[in-house]
């Protein structure tokens, strides 16, 4: 154990040492670029690999998973503390709606070569920011435990609920279920997935009044429940991190978890058993409906507003140049689904492959989304601690989400 | 002292709290008058690699101007205090006149937000902070008992609950009451039930917080009253032990009254602690099941996407009404006896 970190450590520090020689200096002159990322190993490539090409210019970076909370203060700042901020689908909305992110057009024009079209996030016709990754949650599952009890590998989450029923009544497994349920935002991002396996909408057409008491709502609340009852008791304090830790002490059977997680779930560290026999496959779908009950995402990094235009395209040189890097692509394959060109999905990817061949939606980009998130968070709770029924449980969430909908001034 | 002596020594600190505490509540409390400007949108095309769909934005020209007019915002009044996630005055009138009975109306009511979390506050004072006191004089009794020579290791020992840095604290408490922590997986053996979880009831996870408050403030009660006990006069107790007294009459008559004021001091230092209970909701995940006031303002300010200043605002001057009501017997007490002592 502790001879194949030193192995892996010594593997990175050569890493390092060619690589970074190996990198083109990207000739940036001056300024000074400062980058908030989210933290997991893709993101630190990434970010590692915009370092090789920064030339003489002034390089720092802050990666944690805190970002979230920094990042509008931050970007609010004139100057802002940070030249760039690696965004996802949902991260991009509050930047928009305070507009603290620039257009990208001129400085893609100019120096992003190599990035492909399907890479540019474009709103009304402008970029705002350059993807290179994509995400979703999808379903692990334990061969060796399905293979035993004759179990096929499900593909809807009724199947899931009776494989689990299974798994349970074969006495192997009294949890065999997990997903981040953690009340909060993990909670919200599993009932947003459900309802859109659903076909449901969150908002009345074109306006930001609630929509989701209806019987789609109610389904998607039964399903998280049954689940739910599938999975340790203390499924509300479980977020990504802990579900993927009772996976690895192999407590768990079927997992709904994140894409970029399966990495540090197939590496050697664990029982070798547990992950020779840890398979990926993609999201399940729900009520007979076509769409996966699971939303796409995309990472990409996106440039303060408040910043200099010198700090802007010296950071946009640095980044672009990891944005459309093939060796970083081959070298870090098995790290994160890239968009970037030259990738060659390999087995940790069929999670996103599936889902984006299933035609999954992607997280909405609304301005408003980010309230209906944190009043699920909050609100759905007491249905799944059998305190109170689901139709109780949407109107509360509703009744929230209107509040704060007016405070912000939505609505 | 005399009075005029007092003003001139507080000075420097009460300038200093003006600075720091009273100009900032000052700039809450005027934020929590405003609201966000009706926010502008406009319908755009949106293209990522997943594809391409029309859909809005805020349009940020327009915003801006209004902004820059009006940078606080738009004047709400109490409009966000009586809103739904705030005392909800609209919701418990609708309440009352749609429900069948009392126990329903309740029920309704504390579905709300701000009800829920100032009853789970409320509880949590309500048992903390005389178990606290009970707790803490009690251990300062026994410790003034025993021989000087171990005193001091006891003594170390007994404050190590508050040296702890509350979160860390929870935390281990948090790992032991896990299905799979040494006391989680004991309980299940003891209660033979496999699917018992402390974490996930909401009964056992209000229990486990407050015994957690009382473990972590019961060591600054007994460090006050430990050094309050060392100022009792020994004449009067050697008298009483002379007449005859047993132990508790001791207490109960010449140790108590002797140390009165400073049972206030406590209770009061403790009643506003207890009142922000925050720390421990974090550090034992338990969001679901328990929210407090402070944990509201919290999640106003980092939990969404989009900032909430003025929901969060409210909250916080609440929070400063409540625990002025709360401490309003004791401070009327105090001001009555310095007219008095005048």
């Amino acid at each position: 154990m502790r001879e194949t970190n030193m192995k892996k450590i010594l593997i990175s520090l050569l890493f390092l040492l060619f690589g970074t020689s190996a990198y083109a200096d990207c000739n940036i002159k001056s300024g000074s670029i400062n980058i908030l990322a989210n933290d997991f190993p893709a993101l630190r490539t990434f970010v590692e690999t915009a370092k090789g090409c920064k030339g003489s210019a002034d390089f720092k970076v802050t990666h944690s998973s805190e970002h979230n909370k920094i990042a509008v203060p931050a970007l609010t700042a004139n100057p802002s503390e940070f030249s760039a901020r690696i965004a996802a689908n949902s991260s991009i909305v509050p930047l928009m709606n305070q507009d603290l992110i620039r257009p990208l057009d001129d400085l893609v024009k100019k120096y992003g070569k190599g990035i492909q079209d399907s890479q540019l996030i474009t709103i009304d016709g402008k970029i705002m920011a350059v993807a290179f990754m994509a995400n979703t949650q999808h379903l692990y599952y334990r061969e060796d435990v399905l293979k035993e009890l004759g179990i096929a590998v499900p593909k809807t989450y009724e199947e899931v609920v009776a494989a689990s029923e299974k798994i349970r009544a074969s006495g192997k497994m009294q949890y065999p279920y997990a997903a981040a349920y953690k009340a909060g935002w993990n909670l919200a991002e599993e009932f947003v997935n459900m309802y859109i396996g659903h076909g449901g909408e969150f908002f009345k057409a074109g306006t930001a009044q609630p929509s989701i008491n209806n019987a789609k709502g109610v389904a998607t609340l039964n399903m998280l429940k049954k689940l739910a009852g599938l999975s340790n008791p203390d499924y509300l304090t479980h977020d990504s991190e802990a579900i993927k830790v009772e996976w690895e002490s192999g407590n768990v059977a079927l997992m709904t978890l994140w894409a970029s997680r399966s990495g540090t779930l197939l590496d050697d560290d664990g029982d070798a058993k547990i992950t020779a026999a840890t398979k990926l496959t993609g999201p399940a779908t729900v009520a007979g409906g076509n769409i996966p009950a699971a939303t796409l995402w995309w990472d990409g990094f996106t440039l303060a507003k408040n910043r200099s235009d010198a700090d802007a395209e010296a950071t946009f040189r640095a980044l672009a140049h990891a944005a459309a890097n093939k060796k970083m692509v081959a070298d870090a394959a098995d790290q994160a689904v890239w968009l970037i060109e030259g990738f060659k999905p390999g087995p940790k990817s069929i999670g996103v492959i599936e889902a984006v061949k299933m035609k999954a939606k992607p997280y909405p980009m609304l301005p408003q989304m980010g309230l209906m998130h944190g009043a699920l968070g909050s609100e759905i709770v007491e249905f799944l601690q059998g305190k109170e029924s689901a139709e109780q449980a949407l109107k509360d969430v509703e009744a929230a989400y209107m509040s704060k909908a007016k405070e912000q001034g939505f609505l | 002292m005399p009075n005029k002596t007092f003003f001139w020594f507080f000075l420097p600190t009460g300038l200093a709290m003006i600075l720091f505490i009273g100009l900032p509540i000052l700039s809450t409390g005027i934020q929590s008058f405003y609201a966000q400007h009706d926010q502008v949108v406009k319908e755009v095309k949106k293209c990522d690699p997943f594809g391409c769909t029309v859909s809005i934005v805020v349009d940020q020209e327009k915003t801006s101007k209004i902004r820059e007019e009006k940078p606080l915002g738009k004047f709400n009044g109490f409009g966000t205090y009586v809103d739904r996630n705030h005392l909800a005055i609209e919701e418990i009138a609708k309440f009352w006149n749609e429900t069948n009975s009392f126990g329903e109306f309740v029920d309704q009511v504390t579905n709300l937000p701000f009800y829920k979390a100032l009853i789970f506050t409320l509880t949590y004072c309500l048992f903390v902070t005389p178990n606290v006191l009970l707790l803490g004089f009690i251990i300062a009794l026994s410790l003034n008992a025993v021989t000087r020579r171990i005193r001091g290791p006891l003594i170390f020992g007994t404050i190590l609950p508050m040296i702890v840095t509350p979160l860390v604290g929870s935390l281990v408490l948090f790992w032991m009451i896990d299905a799979e922590g040494i006391i989680g997986a004991n309980l299940q053996m003891l209660m033979d039930d496999p699917y018992l979880s402390l974490k996930s009831s909401k009964t056992l996870t209000w229990i486990t917080i407050i015994i957690y408050g009382i473990w972590h403030h019961s060591p600054f009660a007994f460090v006050v009253f430990y050094a309050a006990l060392q100022t009792v006069p020994q004449e009067p107790v050697e008298a009483a032990i002379i007449d005859g007294a047993s132990r508790w009459q001791r207490v109960r008559h010449i140790v108590l009254p002797h140390i009165y004021p400073v049972v206030t001091f406590v209770a009061l230092i403790s009643l506003m602690d207890n009142f922000r209970v925050f720390e421990p909701i974090i550090g034992f995940s338990a969001e679901g099941s328990a929210q407090s006031l402070s944990w509201l303002i919290y999640d106003n300010l980092v939990n969404e996407e989009v900032i909430l200043f003025g929901s969060a605002a409210a909250t916080s001057m609440m929070t400063i009404v409540g625990i002025a009501i709360l401490l309003a017997p004791v401070l009327i007490r105090t001001w009555k006896e310095f007219r008095t002592a005048r």
